[in-house]
Formats: structure tokens, C-alpha cells, sequence
């Protein structure tokens, strides 16, 4: 991986841990806060691949594990948003083609982390949420993440552009 | 067009494999895995991050809340100066915030003889990951040891856990695996608040014929040793009682009196508190209108 590739990913990552835990709760959304770890996620394996995806993916969510405040078993948010980054990364020319199908892409890709990550928790005693809990949450989630997804994903895809025109359009021709 | 190799595929293998591994580590270890040691230090190198981006967010939010003028780039004097007095007066309006803030910290501090250490709230837990912690400011170079009680000016926040030389974690009392012992004001029936996340706390009193009515107020019953909760924090009124005929265990939903997404100033308990204060600290009871009693 270059080393630019890795700048631009980690910078990225950084900037999205930073807004999620200190600015976006200060806000005081109503239900729960957009969750913008996952859309930078996504759009790094728009943009790169579903290689570079699932790396992103896991080390967003290593570092998302280990930050304070967090509390839970760390590996639980690398596992879900590695795979969220690997299947991002397989149907990134789907995400490219049409609004519909790639907000349905980022639908499912929301409830598919939740859900994983709600799995997950169960199976470790973690979680002791209810399913009623649980189906609010999610619903909310996906309400923020396809308000927030086509700004977010094509301006992820414009910064990363900025960084390495030559790259990129060689992997579009390709 | 579904593009995979080998190598992605292989990839994705040993990612999997390595955080299976790493939750593993972390559930096995307890308090002194290697796992534990890199959250405390990655507490420590993020704590003035999110202390930094908390300070600059802080008073743009409240501005943000309080109505930002709308017509800034229309400069005539007038309206220049009317932004000006207006900014002036948020601020004002900010620090009478806090000291309100404080004002409530102190006066439950005085009355139930406690020591604290105050703190600020610098981040918040990221509610997709179903987790309902913050992390404060203040850490064990101030005296923060983990299994203390965190309160602010409302009553109990919850408790610490993690803990690194200039920062903590506290688990909020919402939180699904935080249970707190409590005991209705005015008796003594028991019984265990278990965190529901942004649904009600609910209840379990020990006692099956325990007489509760929505409107009764808890506080926390004090554990051994008085960690991780020291007794007479107030907790919250019980919001309705769930009626099962035979079940052995009596449970209530109940509202706390924390505002647990608006979290800004608390105050870290330090034990030991000397005395027990009781009933002390609860806020006074709105008196019960007539045509509701009916």
C-alpha cells in the first residue's frame, strides 16, 4: 500500500473518530448520533477497493475500541466494520451506478453492522439490550446514515480523488 | 460485478481471525491483559484530543442552540453592535449555566458530607456500539481510582472504570450492564436498577409485595465499601410499576433525574463517605395535584 494511500485513509479515520466522539454527541441530535465512522469506512472502499476497505475498516474500528469512552470487548467494532469494508468494497460499481440501489447499499450495510455488532455483543454477554431498544436504534441509524451518505461518500471520494488523480482514474479504466 | 482474489479474500481471513483473537484476549484477561494496557494508553493519547475538540466545540454548539444571528454580512453599525451585545449576552448566559451547574454539585456535595474531585465531560461513547460511557477529564493524577462513584448537581451518573493519568472512563448507570443497588426513599425495600440505554432504567425490588407507586423517589443503597457506589446518591422516581401476579421479584420503570445526553460538569466521588445521608439529597417531591390522586 502506499504510503499516500495510507495517509490519506488514517487522516481520514481520524478526522471521522474525533467528530463522532466529541463533536457530533455535543450536539445533541434527536435518538442517537449519526454514526460517521461507517460512511468514512464505506467511502474508503468506494474509493480504493474491498482490500483497502476491510484494512480501513478494521483499524477504524480497533481504534474505536480501545478510545475512551469505550467500554466493550475490543475486536468487536474491528470485526463488524472490516466486514462492512470488504462488502462495500465488492459492490463498489454498484454504489457507483444509480441513487437507489446505493442507498439501498448503505441501508443494508447499516443494518448489517448493527446487526453484527449486536450479535456479536449478545454472544459475548456484553449486550443485554432489548429487541425493542435495538429496532429504534437501528431504524434511527439508518435514517441518519441515508440523510447523511450521499453528501458523505462522494466527498470522500472528491478528497481522495484531490490526493491521487492518476491512480484512480487508472482503476475507474480499468 | 462482484470483483474478489485470493489475496482479498485472505486478507479478510486473518482480519477476522485477529479481532476473534483480540475479543478473546480482552474477556479472558480481566484487568491485567495486554489488551486493558493499550486502552488505558490510548485513554491517555486521546484524552487531550477530545479535550481540545471538546473545548473548541463546546461554546459553538451553545451558540449554535441558543440562535445564531442570521444576517451578519449585512454590516450596517446597528446591527453589528446588536450581534455584539447579543454574543456578550450568551456568554453570560453560558456562565450562568455553569454555575448553575456547580450551584446543584455543591449543594449535594455539602449536604451529604461527600469529597469530590470535579471533572468535565470530554467525549461521549458512540451509541452504535451500544454502549452508553463518557470520558471525563480528570484521572489518576487527580486521585480518580476505578469503581468510584460519579455524581453531578441532578444525582448519580454511574460509575469509573478505565482509568489513565489525565483522563477517565465512567459507565453511565443507563448503560445495559451497569446495575446499581437501590432503596426507595422513606423505606427500606431494595432492589436492582439495570440500564435500558435510552429507554427507562428499570427496577427489580427484592421484595415481591413491596408497596411502590409511580412518583416514588430511589437512591443508591451504597455498595461494600462503598465502591463502585457510595450510599444516598439520588437516582431517579419510579415512572410506572409493572404488575405480574406471582412473580417473585417486583420491577418499575424508573426516569432518573440526570439528563444523560446533556452531561457537561460532574464530581467524582471519593470514599469514605463518613455518614450515610439518608433521603438527604433528593430534590423536594412536586406535591401531588388532587385530580390526579382521583
Amino acid at each position: 500500500m502506499p504510503a499516500r494511500k495510507i495517509a490519506v485513509c488514517a487522516s481520514l479515520i481520524t478526522a471521522a473518530l474525533i467528530a463522532q466522539l466529541t463533536v457530533l454527541p455535543r450536539l445533541r441530535l434527536p435518538g442517537s448520533t449519526p454514526d460517521v465512522i461507517l460512511l468514512v469506512v464505506m467511502g474508503l472502499a468506494v474509493a480504493y477497493g474491498s482490500t483497502t476497505g476491510m484494512v480501513a475498516g478494521f483499524s477504524a474500528g480497533l481504534a474505536t475500541d480501545l478510545l475512551p469512552p469505550a467500554d466493550h470487548a475490543v475486536g468487536r467494532l474491528a470485526f463488524v466494520l472490516c466486514v462492512v469494508g470488504y462488502l462495500t468494497g465488492l459492490l463498489r460499481d454498484e454504489l457507483r451506478k444509480s441513487a437507489p440501489v446505493s442507498m439501498g447499499i448503505v441501508v443494508g450495510m447499516t443494518v448489517v453492522g448493527m446487526l453484527l455488532s449486536a450479535g456479536l455483543g449478545a454472544l459475548l454477554g456484553d449486550l443485554t439490550l432489548s429487541l425493542t431498544a435495538l429496532t429504534r436504534l437501528i431504524l434511527v441509524a439508518v435514517c441518519y446514515q441515508v440523510l447523511l451518505s450521499p453528501f458523505f461518500i462522494p466527498a470522500v471520494l472528491k478528497l481522495v480523488q484531490l490526493t491521487e488523480p492518476r491512480d484512480l482514474l487508472s482503476e475507474v479504466a480499468r | 460485478m462482484l470483483r474478489d482474489t485470493r489475496r482479498t479474500r485472505v486478507v479478510l481471513g486473518v482480519l477476522l481471525l485477529v479481532s476473534f483473537l483480540l475479543i478473546t484476549l480482552d474477556l479472558r484477561g480481566g484487568e491485567k491483559s495486554p489488551v486493558s494496557a493499550a486502552r488505558g494508553a490510548a485513554l491517555a493519547v486521546f484524552s487531550p484530543i477530545e479535550r481540545g475538540a471538546s473545548a473548541i466545540v463546546r461554546p459553538v454548539t451553545g451558540a449554535i442552540r441558543s440562535g445564531w444571528p442570521g444576517s451578519r454580512n449585512e454590516l450596517t453599525e446597528l446591527r453589528r453592535e446588536n450581534a455584539e451585545l447579543r454574543r456578550e449576552l450568551r456568554t453570560t448566559e453560558n456562565q450562568r449555566h455553569r454555575a448553575q451547574q456547580l450551584d446543584a454539585l455543591l449543594r449535594i456535595i455539602n449536604l451529604g458530607h461527600y469529597r469530590t474531585i470535579p471533572a468535565q465531560v470530554i467525549a461521549f461513547g458512540n451509541a452504535q456500539g451500544f454502549s452508553w460511557t463518557v470520558t471525563i477529564d480528570a484521572g489518576a493524577q487527580d486521585g480518580i481510582e476505578p469503581d468510584m462513584t460519579v455524581i453531578n448537581g441532578d444525582g448519580l451518573i454511574g460509575r469509573v472504570t478505565t482509568v489513565a493519568p489525565a483522563a477517565a472512563t465512567v459507565l453511565l448507570a443507563i448503560d445495559p450492564t451497569s446495575s446499581v443497588g437501590a432503596r426507595l426513599a422513606g423505606s427500606a425495600e431494595l432492589g436492582i436498577a439495570t440500564g435500558q440505554g435510552s429507554q427507562p432504567i428499570k427496577l427489580q425490588l427484592l421484595n415481591g409485595q413491596a408497596d411502590v407507586q409511580p412518583g416514588d423517589q430511589l437512591v443508591t443503597f451504597g455498595s461494600d465499601g462503598q465502591r463502585p457506589f457510595v450510599p444516598g446518591v439520588p437516582l431517579g422516581e419510579v415512572a410506572s410499576v409493572a404488575r405480574t401476579p406471582g412473580a417473585l421479584t417486583r420491577s418499575a420503570l424508573i426516569t432518573p433525574y440526570v439528563n444523560f445526553t446533556a452531561l457537561d460538569l460532574v464530581g467524582v466521588v471519593v470514599p469514605p463517605v463518613r455518614k450515610d445521608p439518608r433521603d438527604a439529597l433528593l430534590p423536594a417531591k412536586a406535591p401531588i395535584q388532587p385530580e390526579q390522586r382521583s
